[in-house]
């Protein structure tokens, strides 16, 4: 059935395939038993459709600022009104859709399935994290609504305490809940992977897709309070002006930069680790071999997490911290590439000798291995002391940290959903077109940011609406770029929906992958499994596959 | 279509063969693993606590290092009698807290439920005497923003014994910083408060089921597991008072 064509995808006879009669999509009707659901995949749908529309709504907002920044003058809109809109766009991104990206949705859905276990530990509390995350959401649309904020998505102070009349207070108070309900997720994935593994299910046999979500949610228990913390000072100095942060009160602005990026530094891990689990799913089932290096590419998970909490100075090297402080931290933050490193070099020797298949939840994990490996590398330049003076607050960091994450952290995402799609919905999503959809982001996104790494190395400021002619066509590049990657983006909107009702049966394993998640039917049902697992084999043994796969055959007929 | 992992049995037949409690969840395989998890998920809640309170703490060492002089000056307006008491009060309320916890593992609900309603009283008690606190603070206007006096701590009241200022003056300067102290005084011992009213609620709502029984027949975890979080709120104001009241008051003496 394989043996002739370059593509694994192993689905069952159309003509008469149909989906399982009970799932856990139609194991219960009405509006109600999806809102009041304690089923971790009827939440984690719940999760994928609130943030998609976050998604959208923070890339209006980027649509607007690539499209004031068309020309030098500031024709579009005014500068208060750019303000906000890159604050809202940061917010929205960053909060509202990176943080709980993966581990919210694609988490939520596989990693009890992905153990044997038949949900996550305390499903009310997985139901709550998501109301919390759309209040967090109502919130952050109210402040949008009423006017919006314009401090920028780090709520610097004493501007944001002091200075600015914009809506803070709702905004803060916004990113304070939705910041619960990430740490309920994460404290619910400790407990899960620690206390629900089936027999059988050592740490050793995880997916690495579990070990990559369980260092972020370390990251998401421990960071995520000091952050709340953090902006229940802002907002008590902003309306009843208790003096933390504001100098003119006594405070010290740099201790609200110390607490805001020892959460916000390691957010970026939060954000970017989930996202390596999935490449590391992907590329072992593309290259049917086992993940070179498990334990080392299991092990950096937790070295990044831990190192991650060692760094965060080093987004304050121009603030005033100490010259030996900023020395070590740079230092710190050259470490933290070692772990990372090790990761795509075991990607790499993961696919050497493989038998690559190019599908396209593989052709979004290439695009994420080449742009994660310059936006890590850029990374390292911005963690040089001498270099990081000259090149922070210029468009060298907007290209930075968007190639790690929209040029990592979405392309893991994306290559996460339609690998899982067809487990997620039991249907295929048209493969032509879900490939183009991959060619058209990997494009639009490097016409986008390549220009602004050039751009800022000659000096443009980020956070500005006019900038001098000469940097006009590197500008116009950049948001042709970004056209271009709208469009990528709304192709899998609209295919996937199509899809829901048309895509071909997708059949338990179409990908032939070894993954408990493969090997019960799709859409699975409520339980997950009739039985509880016991596992007799290590992750990612294709041969334990083709033993299985020929016994049912040999059994069966 | 059938997985070969999990081959088709009556699932129903066979789930809960051993008596269950009626609290058990279809989703954990044996009540044992239920109740770590729960009290595993705690723990881990407490963890964030900390980390939540480590920015405060933070923030109050920092300032204490910086401001020293105007920290011991504005530290000297707390009670220590009053803050002991209060001490006294939290430290009974957790042992009711912690018999409440043996009552409901030995299965019995009259005792449970009154160690529960005398954890509750503590911590009233506890609230009432932080109310006359805050109240002083206000009479004196001692508390951040515009009303904010200083002159307390720029001319401090004198001794008639020794006609001596009862303080070392401060200058306008520092004395402005009281105010950072102040500050942090009210946001770290507001947000133990708010803890301690959570943690009341909660206890209302916890006697009310041990009233029903609810936790008089093996099922103890929302007892222990609640322990866990009061426990937690007291140690937090074991080491808020020594570092609002306690630490260094007289420098020069």
């Amino acid at each position: 059935m394989s043996a002739t064509s370059s593509t694994i995808v192993n689905l069952p006879d159309q003509r008469t395939a149909t989906l399982p009669k009970k799932n856990y999509i139609n194991a219960e009707d009405g509006m109600l038993s999806w809102l009041l659901t304690g089923d971790h995949k009827r939440i984690a749908i719940l999760y994928l459709i609130s943030i998609t529309f976050f998604f959208f709504l923070g890339g209006i907002f980027a649509g607007l600022i690539r499209l004031e920044l068309l020309t030098p003058q500031p024709d579009l809109v005014a500068s208060d009104t750019y303000n906000k809109l890159f604050s809202m766009h940061g917010i929205i991104m960053v909060f509202l859709f990176l943080v709980p990206s993966v581990p919210a949705t694609i988490g939520n859905f596989l990693i009890p399935i992905m153990i044997g276990a038949k949900d996550l530990a305390f499903p009310k509390i997985n139901l709550l994290s998501w109301y919390l995350y759309m209040a967090g959401g109502l919130f952050t649309l109210a402040a949008l609504v009423l006017g919006g904020v314009d401090t920028g998505w780090t709520f610097t102070t004493p501007l944001s305490t002091h200075y600015l009349n914009t809506h803070v207070v709702t905004a803060g108070l916004g990113v304070f809940i939705i910041g619960f309900s990430s740490i309920f997720t994460g404290l619910n994935f400790i407990v899960t992977i620690h206390r629900m593994r089936a027999p059988g299910m050592t740490w050793f046999r995880l997916p690495l897709f579990v070990w990559s979500n369980y260092a972020a949610s370390i990251l998401m228990v421990l960071g995520t309070p000091v952050l709340a913390i953090t902006l229940v000072l802002v907002v008590l100095e902003r309306t009843i002006h208790i003096g933390v942060f504001d100098p003119t009160l006594g405070g010290d602005p740099l201790l609200f930069q110390h607490l805001f990026w020892f959460y916000s530094h390691p957010a970026v891990y939060i954000m970017i680790l989930p996202g390596m689990g999935v490449i590391s799913e992907v590329i072992s089932t593309f290259s049917r071999k086992r993940v070179f290096g498990y334990s080392a590419v299991a092990f950096s998970s937790v070295a990044i997490a831990l190192f991650g909490f060692f760094v965060w100075a080093h987004h304050m090297f121009i603030m005033g911290v100490s010259n030996y402080s900023a020395l070590v931290f740079s230092l710190l933050t050259m470490l933290v590439a070692v772990p990372s490193a090790i990761k795509t070099f075991n990607w790499a020797f993961t696919m050497q000798k493989g038998s690559i298949t190019f599908e396209t939840p593989m052709m979004y994990a290439f695009g994420f291995l080449g742009l994660f490996t310059i936006g890590g590398m850029t990374g390292v330049f911005l963690g040089a002391l001498g270099m990081d003076i000259h090149l922070t607050e210029t468009y060298f960091i907007v290209a930075h940290f968007h190639f790690v994450m929209v040029g990592g952290m979405l392309m893991a995402f994306l290559a996460g959903v339609h690998f899982w799609w067809p487990k997620m919905t039991g249907r295929m999503y048209p493969e032509a077109l879900s490939k183009l959809a991959a060619v058209t982001t990997f494009i639009g996104f490097n016409l986008t940011f390549l220009p602004q790494f050039i751009l800022g190395y000659l000096g443009m400021p980020r956070r500005y609406h006019s900038y001098p002619p000469e940097f006009q066509v590197l500008n116009v590049l950049s948001t042709a770029g970004a056209t271009v990657l709208g469009i990528g983006y709304m192709l899998p909107l609209i295919y996937l929906a199509w899809s829901l009702k048309y895509g071909a049966i997708a059949g338990n394993n179409p990908w032939q992958a070894t993954g408990l998640e493969w090997q019960i039917q799709s859409p699975p049902l409520t339980e997950n499994f009739l039985e509880t697992p016991v596992i007799d084999y290590e992750a990612y043994d294709y041969e334990w596959l083709a033993h299985k796969t020929e016994h049912e055959v040999t059994t069966v007929g | 279509m059938d997985n070969a992992i999990a081959v088709a049995h009556d699932t129903h037949a066979e789930e809960h063969h051993h008596v269950a409690l009626p609290q058990h969840r279809h989703h954990f395989e044996t009540e044992q693993q239920q109740r770590e998890a729960g009290t595993f998920g705690m723990w881990l809640f407490l963890l964030t606590e900390i980390m939540f309170f480590g920015g405060l703490f933070f923030a109050y060492l920092l300032y204490r290092n910086w401001y020293n002089p105007a920290f011991v000056a504005a530290s000297n307006q707390l009670s220590i009698p009053l803050g002991t008491v209060n001490t006294g009060v939290l430290i009974s309320s957790g042992f009711f807290m912690a018999l409440g916890v043996w009552a409901a593992e030995v299965r019995k609900k009259g005792l449970l439920v009154i160690f529960l309603i005398l954890t509750t009283l503590s911590g009233l008690v506890f609230l009432g005497v932080k109310y006359f606190e805050y109240k002083e603070k206000w009479e004196k206007h001692h508390i951040p923003g515009a009303n904010f006096d200083i002159s307390e701590f720029v001319n401090p009241p004198i001794n008639p014994k020794t006609h001596k200022p009862i303080e070392q003056p401060l200058a306008p300067d520092m004395a402005q910083k009281t105010q950072v102290f102040f500050s942090l005084y009210f946001a770290m011992t507001g947000m133990h408060a708010l803890h301690m009213i959570i943690g009341i609620v909660l206890l209302g709502w916890l006697t009310w089921r041990a009233q029903k029984g609810e936790f008089s027949s093996g099922y103890v975890a929302p007892i222990e597991n609640f322990g866990l979080y009061w426990h937690f709120v007291d140690i937090v104001w074991i080491f808020l008072f020594p570092l609002l009241y306690l630490i260094n008051r007289h420098p020069g003496s």
